[in-house]
């Protein structure tokens, strides 16, 4: 373990990397969620095939995936980027669209009633009253994405998987360790995190 | 390029052969392993409200815990190949299943559990009987989400001496060489939805008439 603390920069590094690329992901995926959540929720032939191709996305192997974006985009940060949006749809896209729908009926018409515009209603009715469920949803999307971001690694992506690959290429155990290590953390706190400000919108909800 | 992969495939199909035998074996083994143990595990906690939290909060961390982390720290562990593939893809696979055979024993209605005491059943029979059938579309459905998980997570096993379809993906990269890469990628992509698919089935098989419904 002594490799560790002569190398905290790059450790430090490793870390930074990972979470920009998580961060970079999750929001991509978000905006481009809310739109097709939005969507999805008003219109509801389009929700089963949306929800379709998002599970057949999700379905695919992560490594197998990078590896069929290679021919197409090559190597680096805009395949693991590419692919890790392409994760985080299915579950924010379904929590979107199911948070919006479960909004009680006679909310939304009482809104309607006292002469609010679609627009109004979804900002000050439907979106507060469905956080609770997209943030679980932003949860468990971030969860699975700090996870298959190590593996962005083999496509140079960078990042803590790149410690467990040269820990792994190298027989360098102590690298295995604190990238393995460093990477369950992030996954675990980044749950720990989100599901407090779920509980707190929820609890804030029932007030 | 699709072409050259399945030129290659002709040209070494025992090649090919042998990374999908190695590719089902672990995720079929890791799988059925994982469901051995986890499933009875799962249904003896609903019965013990006080070890039900602590083994069900440890198998939500292990739950996000990344594949990639459990599969590399058994290098370190247990050396390279086969068996710690094998060891790191059951390990992967019993946090889902756990929590699912708990969840689908909790949430029996206990007003049927109450009358099938009352009609005279004993404990073993309420289980057999009610609280088994009743819980085994959830049980089912973690096996399901599991038996995903497992089959991507062998794909990780070629970094680790693992053998399997992964091997062909890595190699690919190494060598640049991308027939090579498509020969694993697409396969694998299929095998993950393909098992998606027949758990889906068995699932839905699994359910007592009684409480299928259209949609799901």
């Amino acid at each position: 373990m002594r490799w560790a603390l002569t190398h905290l920069d790059d450790i430090g590094q490793a870390t930074w990397e990972h979470a920009v690329l998580v961060v970079v992901s999750v929001s991509v995926a978000f905006l481009i969620s809310f739109a097709v959540g939005i969507w999805a929720s008003r219109q509801p032939r389009v929700y089963p095939p949306i929800m379709g191709i998002t599970a057949l996305l999700y379905t695919i192997p992560s490594l197998a995936l990078f590896a069929l974006l290679i021919p197409l985009v090559g190597l680096g940060r805009v395949p693991a980027i590419i692919g890790l949006v392409a994760y985080s749809l299915l579950i924010l896209i379904r929590n979107i669209a199911t948070g919006l729908r479960e909004v009680p009926a006679d909310v939304v018409e009482a809104a309607l009633g006292m002469g609010m515009s679609s627009w109004q209603l979804l900002v000050t009715i439907e979106l507060p009253l469905a956080m609770p469920i997209i943030i679980a949803g932003l949860r468990i999307a971030t969860v699975t994405v700090v996870g298959i971001a190590t593996i962005a690694a083999y496509i140079n992506a960078g990042g803590l998987g790149t410690l467990i690959f040269t820990g792994i290429a190298q027989d360098f155990p102590a690298k295995i360790v604190v990238g393995a290590g460093l990477a369950s953390a992030m996954a675990v706190g980044a749950d720990a995190g989100l599901s407090r400000l779920e509980r707190r919108l929820r609890a804030s909800r029932e007030a | 390029m699709i072409q050259a992969a399945w030129a290659y495939l002709l040209s070494h199909p025992k090649l090919f052969r042998d990374a999908l035998v190695t590719h089902l074996t672990l995720s079929g083994s890791g799988l059925a392993i994982a469901a051995i143990l986890a499933v009875p595990l799962g249904i003896l906690l609903s019965q013990s409200p006080r070890a039900a939290l602590l083994a069900i909060n440890a198998a939500n961390i292990g739950r996000t815990v990344p594949s990639l982390a459990v599969l590399a720290i058994m290098l370190p562990v247990l050396g390279t190949g086969f068996l710690p593939s094998l060891v790191a893809l059951t390990l992967l696979a019993i946090p889902p299943i756990l929590i699912n055979a708990y969840v689908g024993i909790r949430q029996v209605d206990p007003d049927a559990v109450e009358s099938a005491v009352g009609m005279g059943m004993t404990r073993l029979q309420v289980m057999a009987k009610i609280e088994l059938p009743v819980a085994l579309p959830v049980i089912s459905a973690g096996v399901r989400t599991a038996a995903v998980q497992v089959v991507a997570g062998a794909t990780l096993a070629a970094f680790i001496g693992g053998g399997g379809l992964g091997d062909f993906i890595t190699s690919g990269i190494a060598l640049m060489q991308l027939p090579l890469l498509l020969l694993g990628a697409v396969p694998i992509a299929l095998l993950a939805i393909g098992t998606e698919l027949l758990f889906h089935r068995l699932e839905r098989a699994l359910t007592p008439r009684g409480m299928r419904s259209g949609s799901s």
